[in-house]
């Protein structure tokens, strides 16, 4: 099997600070892939690269068998690179709906019906919960729904890849639950990258676990393999075991 | 906003444009006149509520935009000798020219550079019509002969300096102008710009090329503002270069803001009332640009939604 | 005349419009760098700065040198008070919004211009200068006044950069200009400083327009050119960077004069503008400046 998308030195500089440093990193179609690492690692600036909402200073990035480094970001999404912000970063003005029509009629705007984008955004809506409050403003929304809406809008932009970054910061344990469902199910249909702290989230959803430390994969296994590295431990703890 | 009540909204609509027609046969002749100019004015306070409103870009130059449509068609009739549709055509395609020139120029700019930049683009635009004087009739300005200014359907001469045929007309454009901005709100393309408004990162990351959904709704907002300018200078037959000074840029500002921006009826709303405000201070005192300073003023501290944005908030969620 | 006097004369000029020039656009890039406001008005604070000293001078009977000494204390002091009241009227409340703050501004330069045509009238009026000292070069004599203005110009300029580099005020300002909200944070009072600065750059505009008013005349539309080249000097030299303007002032000041001798002004203000938007547009941060944070 090829590999969805691969990153070969992919670098990028911040005036002295080497935030990615030539990181090479392969994601098989259907997988879930958690990405750790402590604070300033660097998992964001990975990200940010992926998505293309910054370029890199070097290196390349292959999507699907072919080079997207050089694409713009809207360019990615129309080829399945979907990206959901770490900080909360939903049309706050516009109805529940709104901001889900937004995907939604593009990618379904091949010549089709009023009724088809409404289908698309209720699916959407319902997968997440959110249908009920279609029609409520999204800056009305508690924080657990505006997470939530994030996803729904990451949804219907019916990715093939499906970039989360920090999704469960700030929500209840009640929510957090309800939320890994949510992952599970999405995962049937698209591959899930997902930036972490929360490591019990980490563990029940990860099938691989890739860990970041000063820009640099530090190392990369299932959740055991990853749980017993010692340089893992060092990272996240300080010291040696 | 685009899901509730199409009926209602288009009821609406029409409603404005059927009471328009019906005060043309009740209007003593000064506010018939006066409400004709109105009318043609209103249309490019829309054009400029296209971009401010519900792009949320915030130009100081719009005013280059009439002024194509104004000299576009005013020289074409005094320069060229065209007939009066081929000059209106003229006048919509400088001002689609200029619009997508400077779109492309002043897009690569944000925020406050956007408003600076704008308004120096004006501001040449405004320079140029005074250096090329022999041509243009420079701060004096040009009368377009009353005789060139009849439209020829066959057998039927329409006299567009006769003030019903005027009036009418006007009508005719504001109607259209009112109708489109309606349907492009509605649309799928509208709700877009509405996203670019309140958060153009977020758009682009859903897929949207943001730049060139920017670049058409300038056009769109420059077109409609010359197709203003064109109709000034066929219907009330004058081309004079204050209509390209920055005043001119500044005044659309105000109809929207006082209208309401990002509504449909806002800019007639405004520029109706603005020009009431005007014509019973007149009474009072010349220092018309006083009630401008002061209105604007007021408005941005304590109406910053203006008129129908007030109202929409407040009671009619469904306003478009 | 042969060339090298001419060239000297020219320069002399190009060096007076500068140094007015360098004063009022500190004024506008100081409110841009500090308080992220474009002050639209800033040209309307210039010209009652001239208009206020024929008034002042005038009234002030006896030798002209006290009438004009009385008008460059007080003119500028009344324009701060005006520009701080209207700052704490309406700017303050509009939280300082970047578009906000500009359709305020226009207000107020319509405001002040109008109030100017109604109670000092359409007319040019002269201010008598305080000295009539003409040095005399072996070609041509030469206003000791105006070359008094260079001097008492780079005199300010170089006060306001002590200030603004050496002093507990400066180091207020440069903190609030760098991040408003952490300065608040540590006890700075902001809305102090944003009231204190759109004042001073007021009374910059206004004492730029004392100095020049004995060589030009007070009119009541005077701030237009003065608002545009500085608006020119603020975005050549850099938004909020005092270097940057005083380099571009000169360049300005100097190019000014030498570009209107060979191209009609109309056509030299097309290409001044039209070169400065371009700017604008490929390099927002100035010629000079370095890409703000």
């Amino acid at each position: 099997m090829t590999p969805l998308l691969t990153t070969k030195g992919l670098s990028r500089n911040f005036g002295g600070l080497r935030a990615v440093d030539n990181v090479d990193f392969a994601l098989m179609p259907g997988e879930i892939r958690a990405v750790i690492g402590p604070n300033g690692a660097g998992k964001t600036t990975f990200v940010s690269l992926v998505s293309g909402r910054i370029q890199p200073s070097s290196g390349m990035i292959v999507f699907d068998g072919a080079d997207v480094t050089g694409l713009p970001a809207y360019v990615r999404v129309r080829r399945g690179i979907a990206y959901t912000f770490q900080i909360t970063s939903i049309f706050a003005n516009l109805s529940a709906y709104d901001n889900v029509a937004l995907p939604a009629q593009r990618t379904l705007s091949d010549g089709r019906s009023k009724g088809a984008v409404k289908a698309g955004v209720m699916a959407a809506l319902e997968r997440t919960g959110l249908a009920e409050r279609a029609h409520t403003l999204a800056g009305q929304l508690s924080y657990g729904h505006q997470r939530l809406l994030e996803v729904a809008m990451g949804l219907a932009l019916k990715p093939r890849l499906l970039i989360l970054d920090e999704p469960t910061q700030g929500l209840a344990d009640s929510e957090i639950d309800n939320f890994i469902a949510l992952v599970r199910e999405i995962a049937a249909s698209a591959t899930v990258l997902l930036i972490e702290h929360n490591m019990p989230v980490v563990m029940q959803l990860a099938d691989r676990i890739t860990v970041f430390n000063a820009g640099r994969i530090l190392a990369e296994g299932t959740p055991e393999q990853v749980r017993e590295n010692a340089a893992v431990q060092e990272a996240y703890l300080g010291t040696a075991p | 906003m685009s899901e509730a009540s199409p009926a209602k909204a288009y009821g609406l609509h029409l409603g404005v444009i059927a009471l328009l027609f019906g005060l043309s046969f009740v209007l003593p002749d000064y506010y018939h006149g006066l409400l004709a100019r109105i009318m043609v004015l209103a249309v490019f306070a829309m054009g400029y509520n296209m971009l401010f409103g519900y792009v949320g870009l915030l130009s100081l130059g719009h005013a280059m935009f009439f002024g194509a449509g104004l000299y576009g068609a005013g020289l074409a009739i005094i320069q060229l000798g065209w007939s009066v549709p081929a000059a209106f055509a003229a006048g919509l395609a400088c001002g689609v020219v200029l619009s997508a020139i400077i779109g492309l120029l002043a897009l690569r700019t944000t925020g406050v550079a956007f408003m600076i930049v704008t308004m120096m683009f004006a501001q040449v635009f405004y320079l140029l019509i005074l250096y090329f004087a022999a041509w243009t009739g420079g701060d004096q300005g040009q009368v377009v002969p009353q005789p060139a200014r009849v439209l020829t359907f066959g057998a039927t001469v329409l006299d567009l300096t006769n003030p019903t045929v005027r009036y009418m007309s006007a009508l005719a454009l504001f109607s259209v102008a009112l109708l489109i901005t309606l349907a492009i709100v509605r649309s799928r393309y509208g709700r877009v710009l509405v996203a670019i408004r309140e958060n153009e990162e977020r758009t682009k990351m859903l897929g949207f090329d943001t730049f060139s959904n920017k670049l058409s709704a300038v056009v769109i907002s420059g077109t409609i503002c010359a197709a203003s300018g064109a109709a000034y200078a066929l219907l009330f037959g004058y081309v004079g270069s204050s209509f390209a000074s920055v005043q001119y840029s500044i005044l659309p500002l105000l109809w929207v803001l006082l209208g309401g921006a990002a509504t449909t009826l806002g800019p007639l709303i405004g520029t109706l009332f603005m020009y009431y405000v005007i014509d019973i201070t007149s009474g009072y005192t010349s220092a018309y640009l006083l009630i401008v300073g002061v209105a604007l003023i007021l408005l941005v501290l304590f109406f910053p939604k203006g008129i129908l944005g007030t109202i929409r908030q407040r009671w009619l969620g469904w306003l478009p | 005349m042969h060339f090298g006097p001419h060239l000297l004369l020219a320069t002399l000029e190009g060096l007076v419009t500068s140094a007015v020039l360098a004063l009022t656009a500190l004024g506008l890039s100081l409110v841009f760098g500090v308080m992220r406001v474009v002050n639209v008005a800033h040209g309307e604070f210039f010209m009652l700065g001239a208009v206020l000293a024929w008034a002042i001078s005038t009234a002030v009977s006896g030798h002209p040198a006290l009438g004009f000494l009385a008008a460059l204390v007080i003119a500028p002091l009344i324009v701060g008070a005006i520009a701080l009241v209207a700052e704490r009227l309406v700017l303050r409340r509009l939280n300082y919004n970047p578009e906000a703050t500009i359709v305020a501004t226009i207000g107020m330069l319509y405001i002040i211009q109008q109030l100017a045509l109604t109670f000092y009238g359409p007319e040019a009026r002269p201010v008598e200068p305080p000295f009539s000292y003409r040095i005399l070069l072996p070609w041509f004599g030469y206003s000791g006044y105006k070359l008094s203005i260079i001097a008492a110009s780079a005199l300010l300029l170089t006060a306001t950069w002590l200030v603004l580099t050496r002093t507990r005020i400066g180091l207020i300002m440069r903190a609030t200009q760098y991040d408003a909200e952490t300065a608040q944070a540590f006890g700075i009072p902001v809305g102090r400083v944003y009231g204190g600065v759109f004042a001073l750059g007021a009374m910059l505009a206004a004492i730029a327009a004392v100095l020049i008013v004995p060589i030009s005349q007070a009119h009541y539309l005077m701030g237009q050119d003065p608002l545009l080249l500085s608006f020119i000097v603020v975005i050549i030299g850099g938004l909020g960077s005092l270097r940057g303007t005083v380099v571009a002032a000169v360049l300005i000041g100097l190019s000014d004069g030498i570009i209107s001798m060979f191209f009609s002004p109309t056509l030299a203000k097309i290409i001044a503008t039209l070169v400065v938007a371009m700017v604008l547009v490929f390099r927002p941060q100035g010629l000079f400046g370095t890409a703000s944070r």
